[in-house]
């Protein structure tokens, strides 16, 4: 019950939030922390359960019949998340609360950051994969109100449509390959999946649910070629680009690949297109991150590069190499958010997040600036942080990977130099450095504001430090979960002198000399971005939108052209085609004339009816069409008498009378008949009306022909006396066989009359 | 006599065809009105034709057998009326159209948007 | 459009259209006639008032509004869906009752009788709604 309540009240909180911070006031962020606290202390709780082995399961009723629940399905890998999730989140509550003080619509804004936070939870907890699937779409609607928060700016509002249109895009193809996943096994039961790994792998299906659902994971972890959403998205506040960045919404699509990696992965397909993607990616972030001035812009495209490295890992799928990846998660979540609500920080306290126009800070936040260091360190790769310990994992499963992959060593390496020079870069270059004439002086930032990275930057330092203490008992059922079979490795700070220590120093020199000589390398390396990388993801995606919206606007021009006698005519045309291919194929009708029950009387009226009708088509006098048309009305009225239709008959003579009048009284009003339409027109509408009318004389011939063998009206002309007292059966069916169908029908004609009535008053005003 | 009737039903649906398909508005109307009256035909004669058995109970043993079907009757009355409800409509629209646009020329109504 | 004919013709058929539209809804149930054509004719007898006296007068000589009439019809009719709820039936089940019975008064009464007396008003009434407010014009 726990996790599915928990999900409840917190999707509350994230409805009330907005209108609750009007009383809140400031305090808003700290109050709305509570309950993300409390999540993030109950799965703190469950740690020694699940490490015991135990999988917390729940289930709530949904559509049982398509095998769809809400069931939530909790073990190792859940909660680490879990705890990054909330804790995170629960940091960033606080930071927004603060930060987002001078922005308008604050309590909406702490709405959306908690409704994101909820469906990052949910997909974490998930146990169905539908139920993953709606917490992932909502993952993608909550994070476009949030990118496009500032929706005043243009920028802000393409780089949110942007994100919405590839994570939706992914979303749908994510669905898809959950529905192809499920079918093999007949259930969308994560467990069951998990347990028999076997079954779809042996299916035909796997190929297909592997590719969508690796669309799914690759767009929404920014995966190259659809990276470039997310430093797009930067243009959120910064306390969404840290939660975005750090824990959720990308973590995403590593958090179902790791997921499902008992399932779909093991295969030669999974690593490699895991590997070469992700090693693309990882590269890609890394290289494009060198020429960024941007500071937030900068740690986007590193974000990029270390979601590259987890997939990348995760396709490698040894122990080493799965142990990294869960590591690097933890690592990478930790740093991230920091630099990121760093990042907001120095752009609240400067005005400004641009590189070149910062620098010397730690005169002015000597705090801020030892912490955001040490997160650097971490990013860098450098003892005690973890993220030396995530480092050294990854070289290590790098070094211990089968020789195919040897490509990703030297990738890997340089990745790792451009982020310890990365490290370097920001640290020196923004709080030592010199310094420019700020607009007004900096001062360190308030509690609320400093809190959050201070506590993940401990959080990073305490678990680098004692690593097979802390670290350990954190992630071991986590990698138990995502690969089972493997266990967690003892982490250690300290290897011994070996190969992966001297890359590590190698890493650590060569990125301190890129950062020396970076005046002659950046010059370089912005050369060939210009030469070889010019073409802009962003603009390709949008250019390709605005393609498809030409496209649709051309096509529904052509079938949506607005003239009614087209639409019409189509139907027709197809209908009758198909009518008469069906007619072709059917049995040839036998057809007795017999002229002995064709009343002379009867032939008149019919042959009466036909002239009027053919008159009233082809006249060009409005008077001859009405006439005609009660011509018609009372022919057709003499044949319902002859044939026993009696309440017919006096029914059909009033509304007749009526109709006719009605039509006089609004044709006096209208011009004389003009011929807007020219011959050939004329005869290609009266060529369609032939062939819709033949088809329905065959019709007609074909039915008198054929019989039923017994109609329903048999129970009518039964029960009608015996049941409802009546003798009139026509009557007796109206008003009581069928009176719910006749209440419908007096409905409609009031509505029909009222409208009338308010057509021609409002006429009159 | 179903031969005959069959011939007046498909005149009946091949003018109104016809007439929908005119730019006139209110030939556009009466090809309406003519679609009920074949529509209502077609049932009817659907329903079989019996001559001179409406369907009446007079208390009399097996006389439900050869009487005329009542169903399709009581569709069409209901069919009746409500056709008178939905011509009225459509020829005050008719009507409004003209008064505030001029024309009657559904083209012109088009190509204006 | 004033016809002394028509207007002394009006003012007589008036009344009796009136008392055979009765006629016509009662004897509906077990002859030719009914809801639908009594509606018919009720309506039709004050068109015809109206196209000798005009909209004006017809209105001022009306003791309803059409709109009220038509409003009405559909709650009878609505109404007598009511009583099968509430013996157990599905709703507009029809429900009939014996008066006098055993004896040479015997008179059976249900709701389908309510419902075609709603029908009744409800036709009446839109046939008069639309009839002058296309009229007026």
């Amino acid at each position: 019950m726990t996790t599915g309540l928990f999900l409840i009240v917190l999707l509350g909180v994230s409805a009330v939030a907005p209108f609750l911070r009007k009383y809140l006031k400031n305090q808003a962020g700290w109050i709305y922390a509570i309950w993300p606290f409390v999540g993030f202390l109950y799965y703190l709780s469950l740690l020694p359960v699940i490490n015991d082995g135990v999988v917390i399961t729940e289930t709530f009723s949904w559509l049982p019949a398509l095998g769809i629940d809400f069931s939530f399905y909790v073990d190792g890998f859940s909660v680490l998340f879990s705890l990054l999730v909330l804790g995170i989140g629960a940091f960033i509550l606080v930071y927004a609360g603060y930060y987002m003080r001078p922005y308008p619509m604050k309590g909406r804004f702490l709405g959306y950051l908690l409704l994101f936070m909820t469906a990052m939870q949910g997909i974490v907890v998930s146990g169905n994969l539908i139920t993953m699937f709606v917490f992932w779409e909502l993952t993608s609607v909550s994070s476009y109100l949030l990118i496009g928060y500032y929706h005043e700016k243009p920028e802000a509002r393409a780089s949110a449509l942007q994100a919405l249109l590839i994570t939706g895009f992914g979303g749908l193809a994510l669905l898809g390959g959950f529905v192809l996943l499920a079918i093999p096994y007949g259930t969308y039961e994560l467990s069951y999946i998990l347990a028999s790994p076997e079954i779809i792998q042996n299916s035909n299906l796997y190929l297909p649910a592997f590719i969508l659902v690796a669309i799914g994971a690759f767009t929404k972890s920014a995966q190259f070629p659809f990276h470039f959403w997310l430093p797009g998205a930067m243009t959120a506040p910064s306390p969404v680009s840290a939660y975005l960045h750090s824990a959720t919404m990308v973590k995403a699509g590593v958090f179902l690949l790791a997921r499902l990696n008992p399932v779909l992965g093991g295969t030669e397909l999974w690593s490699y297109t895991l590997t070469i993607v992700g090693v693309t990616t990882m590269f890609t972030g890394a290289w494009l991150s060198t020429t960024q001035v941007d500071l937030k812009r900068i740690l986007a495209y590193t974000t990029v590069s270390a979601l590259g490295t987890l997939v990348l890992l995760i396709g490698t799928g040894t122990e080493y190499a799965i142990n990294a990846a869960i590591i690097f998660l933890l690592v990478h979540a930790l740093y991230k958010g920091t630099l990121f609500m760093m990042a907001g920080n120095i752009e609240k306290k400067t005005g400004t997040r641009d590189l070149t126009q910062l620098g010397g800070l730690y005169k002015y936040m000597p705090f801020a600036a030892i912490i955001m260091s040490l997160a650097l360190v971490s990013m860098a790769g450098v003892p005690p942080m973890l993220g030396f310990l995530g480092k050294e994992l990854i070289y290590e499963a790098s070094v211990a990977a089968p020789k195919a992959y040897g490509f990703i060593l030297i990738l890997g390496f340089l990745t790792n130099v451009i982020l310890v020079f990365l490290s370097l870069r920001l640290a020196i270059g923004i709080f030592w450095g010199k310094e420019p004439s700020y607009s007004k002086t900096p001062a360190e930032p308030g509690l609320a504001l400093i809190l959050g990275p201070f506590l993940l930057v401990l959080a990073s330092f305490v678990l680098g430090l004692f690593p097979a203490a802390m670290a350990n008992p954190l992630t071991s059922k986590a990698i138990t979960a995502i690969s089972p079979g493997m266990d967690a490795i003892v982490l250690k700070l300290w290897h011994g002198f070996n190969l992966v220590l001297g890359l590590s120093v190698l890493t650590l020199i060569s990125g301190y000399l890129v950062f020396r000589y970076q005046d002659k390398i950046l010059p370089g390396i912005d050369n060939v971005n210009i030469k070889y990388f010019r073409r802009e993801f962003t603009r390709l995606f949008f250019q390709m939108i605005d393609g498809f919206l030409t496209f649709t606007k051309l096509k529904t021009k052509t079938l949506q052209h607005g003239y009614h006698r087209f639409y019409l005519m189509t139907l027709f045309v197809i209908a009758s085609i198909l009518v008469w291919v069906m007619i072709w194929r059917a049995d040839p009708i036998m057809l007795e004339l017999n002229f002995s029950d064709m009343p002379l009387n009867l032939i008149a009226v019919v042959v009466l009816i036909i002239a009027a009708t053919l008159s009233s088509v082809i006249s060009n006098s409005r008077v001859v069409a009405l006439i005609s048309m009660g011509v018609i009305g009372f022919g057709i009225t003499i044949i319902f008498i002859a044939y026993s239709g009696v309440d017919l008959a006096i029914t059909m003579i009033m509304v007749e009378t009526l109709m006719v009048i009605l039509a006089m009284a609004v044709v006096y009003h209208l011009p004389r008949y003009q011929n807007f339409s020219g011959t050939g027109a004329r005869m290609r509408d009266a060529l369609v009306a032939t062939l819709v009318g033949a088809f329905f004389m065959v019709l007609v011939l074909q039915a008198g022909t054929s019989s039923l063998e017994t109609p329903i009206s048999d129970y009518f002309k039964e029960a009608s006396y015996s049941l409802a007292y009546g003798r009139n059966i026509v009557n007796v069916i109206l008003v009581d066989f069928r009176a719910l169908d006749t209440l419908g029908e007096i409905t409609v004609i009031s509505i029909a009359a009222l409208g009338i009535f308010a057509m021609i008053k409002l006429g009159k005003k | 006599m179903l031969f005959l009737l069959a011939i007046l039903i498909g005149v009946l649906y091949g003018a109104a065809v016809y007439l929908l398909l005119r730019r006139n508005i209110f030939k556009l109307i009466l090809g309406l009105i003519f679609l009920g009256h074949a529509t209502n035909m077609l049932l009817f004669v659907a329903g079989g034709l019996t001559s001179g058995r409406p369907a009446f109970l007079r208390g009399l043993q097996d006389e439900a057998i050869g009487m005329s079907d009542p169903l399709p009757q009581a569709l069409i009355l209901t069919a009746i009326v409500i056709g008178l409800g939905v011509t009225a409509f459509a020829l005050t629209l008719v009507y409004r159209f003209y008064k505030v646009t001029k024309t009657v020329d559904f083209d012109e109504l088009s190509e204006n948007e | 459009m004033e016809s002394i004919i028509l207007q002394i013709a009006a003012r007589h058929m008036r009344p009796l259209l009136v008392v055979l539209s009765l006629i016509v809804l009662y004897r509906g149930h077990n002859e030719p006639g009914g809801g639908f054509i009594g509606g018919l004719m009720f309506g039709a007898a004050y068109i015809l008032y109206a196209m000798a006296f005009g909209v004006g007068k017809t209105q001022k000589s009306l003791f309803f509004n059409p709109i009220n009439l038509t409003a009405l019809g559909l709650f009878v009719a609505l109404l007598s869906g009511i009583p099968a709820l509430l013996l157990g039936d599905s709703f507009m089940t029809g429900e009939w009752y014996t008066f006098f019975a055993q004896t040479a008064f015997e008179l059976k009464l249900g709701t389908p009788l309510i419902f075609d007396v709603g029908v009744y008003f409800a036709v009446a009434g839109m046939l008069m709604l639309v009839m002058f407010s296309i009229m007026e014009e």
